[in-house]
This record gives structure tokens, C-alpha cells and sequence, in this order.
């Protein structure tokens, strides 16, 4: 199984050169750490800033430059920032390339749940739904199962959503998967998983098919 | 030149009422007009409904108002952080409506704009759809999202002059511009008025147009919700 800074890892494989990434908060967060040496990337946060950098050196945090987590972060050579319009108008706009978000369930048709469970967390959606529902390039990070061992990877979502039939990746600890109109389609597995204990972990429509790849990182 | 100062919090907040709507600028605590909020406590009107993407935490932000429980009514996109707040919600003694965070800012800019509504696609297909007009553009379903109406706009810039001209800095601009001009008389607070003339007509951010009063804030604290940092190599 990987731990969420492997799903983080094997994540930064899919930010391509020339990508304006958004950043879920969580997981979605560590991805920054592993792009590779080479690849121009520019980490769009929803708060209103494009170019975000790493976080400040102690004594340098500045409480007017923050992320979408509410973290002091510092910019690079050509950052900007903007409101929260203008912010909004680039996703909906279909300008920023790649969303990375966590999920507590997804479901085989591409709907994604995240944002409040009826009667014990109700934080809000943030800047989730304005993501989903427009993005066109979306990858979910996410552990495959609950801390009971049932599965988050559903034929339906039981819990209310964020959006609908949006998704296409899904990065858990256990595997690469597409989502496809047949359902979850199984493309890599993590190092030491078997298909056998993928298959037993999703209780949405699995598809298999040949030889199922380990990742590699 | 016209000229939009008022002289201090007290007169920039003359006209709050009891039950009214009130946009709050800020994303977290970055960017909040802390200097109305502390006057609005002083102040002690009730009932109000706020529009602002946080709630502040328990003791600072909105929390401080929540905390005097003035607010009857939330409209945000995100309110973790906040003890009370989840209190007041579950317990039922605090309205809230959540709503997609693209939305709320649109709706603000909406009603600066004078555009009495738009579709957008966030929220179809989730209970932030239900009652809501639905449409298809190109195949892609929408819904129908309202400007916001609003009596009060408190918004906090970085520098502004006499004229209303306003400039933010950071990420503290967030949902502040977008406030300006959307409700009937817009508050500004600044860290640094200066005399008309002195800031360069290129860098306005906002213009005075969308400003009634503005004043200079003092003792700014800018809290930082999460500080983090990186050790020195």
C-alpha cells in the first residue's frame, strides 16, 4: 500500500510541462514536492494567486500571502494573484490544465462526494464544485477504503455530491484507475497489491483487463 | 476630485442596522476588515445576514461577531476552523448557506455589475441545484445563479487616497474587489490613505466609483491562520 506521500509522487507524473495545476488541500498538497527537475509548472491557488512557491524560511511569513489552505506560502519569478472572480473565471474558463482533489467517494460513473457528511461534518465545498464541474482534466486522490475497510470507490455515491460524471483518474494507496463508461477501469496496481485484493476493495464496477502493471515512481 | 473619505470607523459604519445584509471581505483572515468587524461588535446590531467566502475563527474575524451572536444568517463557501460556529449551526440557532466558492464571488461581481443573474455549471446534479432554474449550453447543463443584494460592503485594501481609489496587496485582494459597488454603500478600510494625486491612476485595482466612504484602519493585527515555514538549507 502506498502511503499518501507515494500517491503524491506517482500523481506528479501526470503534471505535464506547460501545466497550470490547482491543488486540492491534503494529499493533493504534497504533489508540488516531487515535479520533476525540467518541467514548467505553474501551481494555481483558488484564493487568487498563480506561481505559488514553496513555503517561507522562518521570520519571512507574510499573512497577506497565503494558499487556499490558509498557509503562508511565498511566489516565484513571474507569480501573480488576482480576485476571487478573476480566480474562479480561470477554472471555469477551462484555463487551468489539471485539478488534483481528494474525494471520501467517487463512484463508477465520475461523481465525487467531498464536501459534507449530513449531520457530523459540514465544512462547505470551497472551491470544489466550481472545479469539478468545470475542469476537464481531473485526478482524484484518495485512499481506496474507509478506516473500516469499506470501500470508497462506489456503483453510487451514498453521500451528498460535489459534482456529477466529472471525474476520469483515480490515485489511491492501492491503484491507478480511469474511470470509463463501463465503470473503474484498473491500470496500475501499487507495489505488493494484488488485482485479487483491488477487486475485494472496490465495490464499484472493476474492469481488468491483461496484465495488470506495478506502478513505478 | 470627489471626494469619499469619512473620518473614522464610527462614521463609516453610520446606517447598520438591526436585520440587515452585510458583504465582509476576506478569504480566511487574510484580507478581513478588521476595523469595521470590532466596530460592528461595538455597534451590537443584530440579526444580520453576512455574505463572506469564511467565518473567521472563534476569536477573531466573523468568529467575534458570531461569538455576540449578531449573525443570524451565514452565506459562505467554507467554515471549518470555528468551534462556535459549528455550535450555532448544529443547534440551530445560526442560519447557513453554503454555496460553491466561484458562485459566491460571481454573484458578488454580479451584483457590481448590474447583472441580475448568470448560468454557471458548478453545483448541477448536487443539492446546491435544487429549486435553481437549470439550462444546457452546448450540451453542458447549468443553472441559474442571482446577484446578491446587499445593504453594506466592508472590504479592506492595502492603499487608498481620497478618492476612493483602492489597491490590494496579495492574496489579502481575494473576494474584497469584487464586493466593491455590489451592495448599496461600500466601506472601505485601508492601512495607508494618501491624498488624491498620490497613487498612479495605472495601478488602481478598484476605482472610487465603487467606493462611498473610505478611512484609515488602524492596529492592524493580520492574524495568520497557518504558519508554515521551511528551515534554511
Amino acid at each position: 500500500m502506498l502511503t499518501k506521500e507515494q500517491i503524491a509522487q506517482r500523481i506528479s507524473k501526470e503534471v505535464k510541462d506547460g501545466y497550470y495545476v490547482n491543488l486540492g488541500i491534503g494529499i493533493p498538497t504534497l504533489v508540488a514536492n516531487y515535479v520533476p527537475e525540467g518541467i514548467d509548472v505553474e501551481f494555481q491557488s483558488e484564493n487568487g494567486v498563480l506561481g505559488m512557491g514553496p513555503f517561507p524560511f522562518e521570520g519571512e511569513e507574510d499573512p497577506d500571502i497565503i494558499n487556499a489552505g490558509k498557509q503562508t506560502i511565498t511566489t516565484l519569478p513571474g507569480a501573480s494573484f488576482f480576485d476571487s472572480a478573476t480566480s474562479f473565471g480561470m477554472i471555469r474558463g477551462q484555463h487551468v490544465d489539471l485539478t488534483i482533489l481528494g474525494a471520501m467517494e467517487v463512484a463508477e460513473n465520475g461523481d465525487i462526494a467531498n464536501w459534507k457528511i449530513p449531520g457530523k461534518m459540514v465544512k462547505g465545498m470551497g472551491g470544489a464544485m466550481d472545479l469539478v464541474a468545470s475542469a476537464e482534466n481531473i485526478i482524484v486522490a484518495m485512499m481506496h477504503t474507509n478506516r473500516a475497510g469499506a470501500s470508497k470507490l462506489l456503483k453510487q455515491c451514498t453521500l451528498p455530491l460535489t459534482g456529477v460524471n466529472c471525474i476520469t483518474k483515480v490515485v489511491t494507496n492501492m491503484a491507478v484507475l480511469e474511470i470509463t463508461d463501463r465503470g473503474f477501469k484498473l491500470l496500475e496496481r501499487a507495489p505488493g497489491v494484488s488485482v485479487e485484493d483491488i477487486k475485494a476493495a472496490t465495490e464499484g464496477t472493476l474492469i481488468v483487463e491483461g496484465e495488470i502493471p506495478e506502478m513505478n515512481f | 476630485m470627489i471626494n469619499r473619505t469619512v473620518k473614522d470607523v464610527a462614521q463609516a459604519t453610520e446606517g447598520v442596522q438591526d436585520g440587515m445584509t452585510l458583504m465582509v471581505g476576506g478569504f480566511g483572515l487574510s484580507g478581513i476588515p478588521e476595523n469595521s468587524i470590532a466596530q460592528l461588535v461595538k455597534l451590537g446590531v443584530t440579526d444580520l445576514t453576512c455574505i463572506s467566502n469564511n467565518a473567521g475563527v472563534d476569536d477573531f474575524g466573523l468568529g467575534l461577531l458570531l461569538q455576540k451572536k449578531q449573525i443570524k444568517k451565514m452565506i459562505s463557501s467554507y467554515v471549518g476552523e470555528n468551534d462556535e460556529f459549528e455550535r450555532q449551526m448544529l443547534s440551530g440557532e445560526l442560519e447557513v448557506e453554503l454555496i460553491p466558492q466561484g458562485t459566491l464571488a460571481e454573484r458578488c461581481r454580479a451584483a457590481q455589475a448590474g447583472i441580475p443573474a448568470f448560468y454557471t455549471p458548478a453545483g448541477y446534479g448536487t443539492e446546491v441545484a435544487e429549486g435553481k432554474e437549470e439550462r444546457s449550453f452546448d450540451g453542458k447543463p447549468h443553472i441559474l445563479e442571482k446577484a446578491f443584494k446587499a445593504d453594506f460592503a466592508f472590504v479592506k485594501a492595502w492603499k487608498g487616497d481620497e478618492a476612493g481609489n483602492l489597491i490590494f496587496k496579495g492574496t489579502a485582494r481575494n473576494f474584497n474587489p469584487v464586493m466593491c459597488g455590489a451592495a448599496t454603500i461600500t466601506v472601505a478600510e485601508v492601512e495607508e490613505l494618501v491624498p488624491a494625486g498620490e497613487l498612479d491612476p495605472n495601478q488602481i485595482h478598484i476605482p472610487g466609483i465603487f467606493v462611498k466612504r473610505i478611512f484609515q484602519g488602524e492596529r492592524y493585527e493580520k492574524r495568520i491562520e497557518q504558519r508554515t515555514t521551511r528551515k534554511r538549507a
